[in-house]
């Protein structure tokens, strides 16, 4: 069935959309039965990048995951690592000092302006306008930099630790983020002025793919895909985690669900989050970044080397069974991601190893929800349905 | 004794209340945990149950958040508490209206491992079934379209129970062509 054209019945045609094509930037792929250019129904398949995330959990202790967390939306994966460390610290009861919830917020806002720009160029790309992913590509090469300095990657950053961060800020960070945050709203303006009230833009994402509210809650969809309905729902309000309390946004949305929607929503959020990195900078406090608890976060290198306590630590944090280890229960932790609700669903046995890890993925859901998106629409609205979702294959398979 | 006394003296969450006062007969525990309710549910009623959390008025836990399963094979604790049932299949649920979550488990036990699916009540639930199916074998009666969705349609085995190992069962060896071809 997969592939080629079927004459069987009558004159309905069947496309295969993916695994490898230009607009799915990832591995998957749509079934499309198409008769003449509308979309009688479509079946999208997952899988193509399985990696078996859940059952290494098992395997892997709680600090060694935080790799693997940042493979799953590998767009921006400061979020994930956030995500993670934040379900083991409250399995562990325990909370971060104040600096380091800042630090946190501030990567994971970054984060989330350096994924809606990926987003925004490539969705854009997609459909046509070209200048628009140079445009974005060169502000998240800003941020990319800041990342780079401060984790050491630009991809596979691992920057959270249970019970702290990496390491502290470099010195400069908070002029480069200012600058950056200075000039972003002015280069976000200028992509404003190409695409929002552009004829072609609005054509082919207005009332493309809308899903009404109430839809789009029973199939589970979350993030700016929700909120583009009118579901002001944000996890950073309703169960604020972190500091997130703190800091003053608004949560934007929209009223159709459609593309063109959440097209806004995204760019909103992305002034948003420039509000809250202000925010965060002008209001970072002093301090640690590590929890003062030599069972769960590194001792400083000059006690390691330098005292047998700090030596005994280094050496019990890191061997095999003696780290950390949460009491015995689960948690489900779920976090505002760029993409939408992020959870970590963990089942501790009380050893240095997860029971159980469970990912819930956002896009998980929004891509399972394209076809109520796709069918009685025209098979040209598939790559601008697809962009505005913004599937990314490494969560959606893990 | 003093645990029960505890409990008692916190007003108790609404959802409890109102499931102990309409599925009593179904609940098999209950606990709160940081901050989230978490009932289990007998499997024979859990889709009753379900329905009633969704339809509800007063509850409307509309939002399915997950469907998972964890494999208590290795956990005797969780074992001996609910009858030996192997599988616990478990769903998050949170209501846009209260703010708050809540977590289902349904124990199911390996010699059946049939349980009602609910995706006639959440249309999420059909893919989150469907890897459910594919990593554990639990069978939703009723999904209009169970097949594995991770793996692929060929694999034998669920990957995620505890008894299949972290290195597989020899299907990598398939990718080793010299061999193959040798």
């Amino acid at each position: 069935m997969q592939g080629g054209v079927e004459r069987a019945t009558g004159e309905k045609m069947v496309l295969n959309f993916g695994p490898q094509h230009p607009a799915t930037h990832g591995t998957l792929r749509i079934v499309l039965e198409l008769d003449g250019e509308s979309i009688l129904k479509a079946t999208p398949h997952a899988g193509y990048l399985h990696t078996g995330f859940e059952k290494l959990g098992e395997h892997l202790d709680y600090n060694q995951y935080i790799v693997v967390t940042d493979r799953m939306n590998y767009l921006s994966p400061l979020s994930n690592n956030f995500g993670y460390v934040l379900a083991v610290e409250q399995l562990l009861d325990i909370e971060v000092p104040k600096r380091c919830q800042y630090i946190r917020i501030l990567m994971a806002e970054l984060s989330r302006v350096a994924d809606h720009l990926l987003w925004l160029g490539t969705a854009a790309l997609d459909l046509g306008a070209f200048s628009v992913f140079l445009y974005s590509f060169r502000e998240r090469e800003k941020l990319y930099s800041i990342f780079e300095k401060t984790t050491g990657a630009r991809l596979t950053t691992s920057y959270t630790r249970v019970g702290g961060v990496l390491r502290d800020l470099y010195d400069g960070c908070e002029e480069d983020v200012r600058q950056f945050t200075s000039d972003f709203p002015k280069a976000l303006k200028e992509t404003h002025t190409l695409l929002t009230r552009n004829r072609i833009w609005m054509d082919r994402t207005k009332n493309v793919g809308p899903i009404a509210a109430d839809d789009a809650i029973n199939y589970g969809l979350t993030g700016p895909c929700l909120r583009a309905t009118g579901v002001a729902h944000d996890i950073r309000k309703a169960e604020p985690y972190s500091s997130y309390d703190e800091v003053t946004f608004e949560v934007p949305v929209g009223s159709n669900g459609d593309a063109y929607d959440r097209y806004l929503v995204r760019m909103e959020e992305m002034i948003q989050s420039c509000g809250i990195i202000t925010q965060v900078l002008d209001n970072m406090p002093d301090g640690p970044v590590n929890v003062e608890d030599n069972k769960i976060t590194m001792p400083n290198k000059s006690d390691a080397y330098g005292h047998i306590e700090g030596l005994i630590h280094h050496f019990k944090v890191v061997m095999d069974g003696h780290g950390v280890q949460p009491p015995k229960g689960e948690h489900y932790c779920a976090t505002e991601s760029p993409n939408g609700e992020l959870g970590f669903y963990i089942v501790s046995d009380g050893s240095g190893t997860a029971y159980r890890i469970r990912i819930r993925p956002p896009s998980f859901f929004h891509f399972q929800a394209l076809p109520h998106m796709l069918e009685g629409g025209m098979v040209s609205d598939t790559v601008a349905v697809l962009g505005s979702l913004n599937v990314i294959a490494g969560e959606l398979d893990r | 004794m003093n645990e029960e006394k505890e409990i008692e003296e916190q007003p108790k969450p609404l959802v409890l209340q109102k499931l102990e006062e309409h599925h009593a007969d179904a609940l098999l525990s209950k606990d709160e945990t940081r901050g989230t309710v978490v009932v289990v549910i007998r499997k024979e009623q859990a889709y009753a149950v379900l329905e009633y959390l969704k339809t509800d008025p007063e509850l409307a836990y509309t939002f399915l958040v997950d469907v998972t399963a964890v494999d208590n094979s290795q956990m005797e604790s969780e074992l001996m508490q609910f009858d030996y049932a192997r599988f616990m299949v478990v769903y998050q649920l949170y209501s846009y209206q209260g703010q708050c979550r809540l977590r289902v488990k349904v124990p199911v036990h390996e010699n059946d491992l049939n349980t009602l699916s609910v995706t006639g009540l959440w249309q999420g639930a059909n893919w989150l079934e469907r890897e459910t199916y594919d990593m554990f074998g639990i069978n939703f009666e009723g999904h209009p379209d169970l097949r594995r969705i991770l793996m692929p349609d060929d694999f034998e085995g669920h990957p995620l129970q505890k008894d299949y190992p972290l290195r597989g069962r020899g299907e990598r060896e398939s990718f080793n062509f010299d061999k193959q071809n040798a």
